[in-house]
């Protein structure tokens, strides 16, 4: 039984705006399929007593004062972005899909 | 509300059972960014309040805001939650450019603060509203939708965004579902939201503006009939002020009462609450939205309150605004009924800072509760709003006791007050609006009214002390209303030795 259908993985690309051809599919599922069954062995010799683990340093509470830093100035850090209009990030229409 | 959806109101109400829930969320007023160190004031020219951390720029790393976590704890704290003793932020990915990351940092399952309440007073009767959790995440850009009609995302061609707000503390407020308060749902869905208001304010963790977005409001509302299970909710958006909030609960429980009865299903959706018509209209359906695939925050170690921290945040926690309220209320000498209407009207803080630039608080109570809370209801703005400061007000009362203004003058002051004229003292001046007290010019008012009224003179010189009206009549009319009408009676019989 396969740990990830091809429906999930065309599910996913749609919620990642990944345009994946049918056969890219196939492959992806295959692929994810793999990785999947491989992290899915570590389930096998977690016992109860080992805690489910998200960060792996022993680290809690790493806080920072409320102090005001620099900023980047506009130009910065808007010379990364594709398109600039106004002083603003320009993005395309973000409707397109249910015009 | 206009009079003629009350017969459908109560319609709705008689037939059905609303069970109503809230969602807050409040951009806390540190100084710095949620997991960075940009500013976050208000306003700003667009992109120059950001850095690589809120631009979600390769390489970059985000560290909590102690400032901000001690506030949710305090927050949390004064709803009466339980604090966490471990707890993770998680990514909530969605694509929408609000934020650059293509996820936004919330939490998910384990939410610093859960499982308290707040009690709000409506109509003599206290109402218990459960909080579900209290959370921290971080607020969006701005987007402005260009290309369609009035800046709206639909028909728009592209849409430009300033990221300036990316990254400001915002804390989520989820009340558990509020059954049984029947009619009157609208009114305690606004109870709760000025009581939670009043409450960060006066733990200082947010300036609470609900016109700038600094507390937003979403409000969950269904319908269902005695017995029968909880219907099919929907989430109104875009409850920008207090009347809002009500207005809303409102026109969406006459809404979904209509469907119902004409044997319709509601649809779980999100809906938008318009100012201008006072309903609401169905919102972009977000096929899926749902799906944020949240995960643990890999880039943010878990938060672990100190039990000792928080024992000292609650311990210095202010007095909450009922405590305060019932203070002032004895402070004040008003009734129960007397302080529920000063409540209602939102005048409790501005009748508070009235008092303490001077005034007496009948005095106070009378300007807020009277003219101005009748100029504020027919603009439809709320009180603070309105145009006046404690302060002037206080200014007014002064000038009125010191007899330089009565009763009607004063008003007319107020009024180039609210219409932004200035101080009461400079409104009177720049109008000329002080009472006469120039006892030459007064004299010489009340001696051509007596010369000009010479039969009503001799009534009154005859000891028929009423007539002087028709004489004290003449003087405020020469003198357009500027003098004091008890002063000019007193010199009417004096003039006419009949005192």
């Amino acid at each position: 039984m396969a740990a990830i259908s091809r429906d999930e993985v065309a599910h996913l690309a749609r919620l990642s705006r990944l345009a994946v051809t049918e056969q890219e599919l196939d492959t992806f599922a295959g692929q994810l399929d793999v990785i999947l069954q491989a992290v899915a062995r570590v389930g096998e010799v977690a016992a109860a007593d080992i805690p489910p683990t998200s960060h792996s340093v022993p680290l809690t509470n790493v806080l920072r004062e409320d102090v005001v830093i620099n900023c980047l100035t506009r130009e910065e850090a808007l010379a990364g972005a594709p398109d600039v209009e106004e002083d603003r990030f320009r993005v395309p229409r973000i409707l397109d899909e249910e015009a | 509300m206009t009079t003629t959806t009350l017969p459908a109101y109560d319609d709705a109400v008689a037939t059905f059972e609303p069970v109503i829930g809230l969602e807050t969320h409040v951009e806390l007023g540190t100084n710095t960014k949620m997991f960075c160190g940009c500013p976050t004031d208000f306003g700003g020219e667009p992109n120059t309040r950001v850095c690589p951390v809120c631009l979600g720029l390769p390489g970059s790393l985000p560290v909590a805001n102690k400032a901000a976590i001690e506030a949710t704890i305090r927050i949390g704290l004064a709803l009466n939650c339980s604090i966490a003793t471990w707890c993770r932020f998680a990514r909530k990915n969605y694509f929408y450019p609000d934020m650059p990351k293509n996820f936004q940092i919330s939490q998910y399952d384990e939410p610093l603060c859960v499982d308290g309440y707040l009690d709000v007073e409506v109509d003599g009767r206290t109402v218990r509203i459960g909080i579900e959790r209290v959370h921290l995440e971080e607020d969006t850009g701005k987007t402005l939708h260009v290309g369609g009609a009035t800046g709206r995302i639909h028909g728009a061609t592209e849409s430009l965004v300033d990221y300036n707000r990316a990254g400001i503390p915002l804390v989520e407020i989820v009340t558990k579902p509020v059954p049984g308060t029947g009619a009157l749902a609208p009114e305690v869905a606004r109870a709760y939201v000025t009581e939670l208001r009043d409450i960060l304010r006066g733990l200082g963790v947010s300036d609470v503006r609900m016109e700038e977005g600094s507390l937003r409001c979403d409000v969950n509302t269904s319908l269902n009939r005695p017995g029968e299970e909880w219907g099919t909710r929907t989430e109104t958006k875009n409850v920008n002020s207090l009347r809002s909030v009500e207005r809303a609960v409102r026109s969406e429980i006459i809404r979904q009462a209509s469907v119902l009865e004409a044997g319709g299903r509601i649809v779980q959706e999100t809906r938008h609450f318009s100012e201008e018509t006072g309903d609401t209209r169905p919102g972009r359906s977000k096929e899926e939205a749902t799906d944020y695939r949240y995960f643990p925050e890999p880039d943010l170690v878990p938060l672990a309150p100190d039990p000792a921290w928080v024992s000292a945040l609650k311990a210095a926690l202010p007095e909450p605004p009922r405590v305060h309220r019932k203070r002032l209320q004895e402070s004040w000498g008003l009734s129960d009924l007397d302080m529920q209407s000063v409540v209602n009207a939102g005048a409790v803080e501005l009748i508070e800072q009235t008092v303490a630039a001077g005034a007496t608080a009948a005095a106070a109570r009378k300007w807020w509760l009277g003219e101005l809370a009748r100029r504020a209801n027919e603009s439809g703005i709320e009180l603070s709003a309105v145009g006046a400061t404690p302060a002037q007000v206080a200014e007014l009362q002064t000038l009125v006791d010191g007899g330089k203004l009565n009763d009607k003058l004063a008003r007319v002051v107020l009024e180039g007050v609210v219409a932004g004229e200035g101080d009461p003292t400079a409104v009177m001046e720049a109008r000329g609006l002080a009472v006469v007290s120039d006892t030459g010019a007064l004299t010489a008012a009340v001696d051509a009214a007596i010369a000009a009224n010479a039969d009503v003179a001799d009534k009154v010189r005859g000891g028929n002390l009423a007539a002087a009206g028709a004489l004290i009549g003449a003087v405020m009319k020469t003198t357009k209303g500027q003098a004091d009408a008890k002063a000019v009676r007193e010199l009417i019989l004096q003039r006419l030795g009949a005192n």
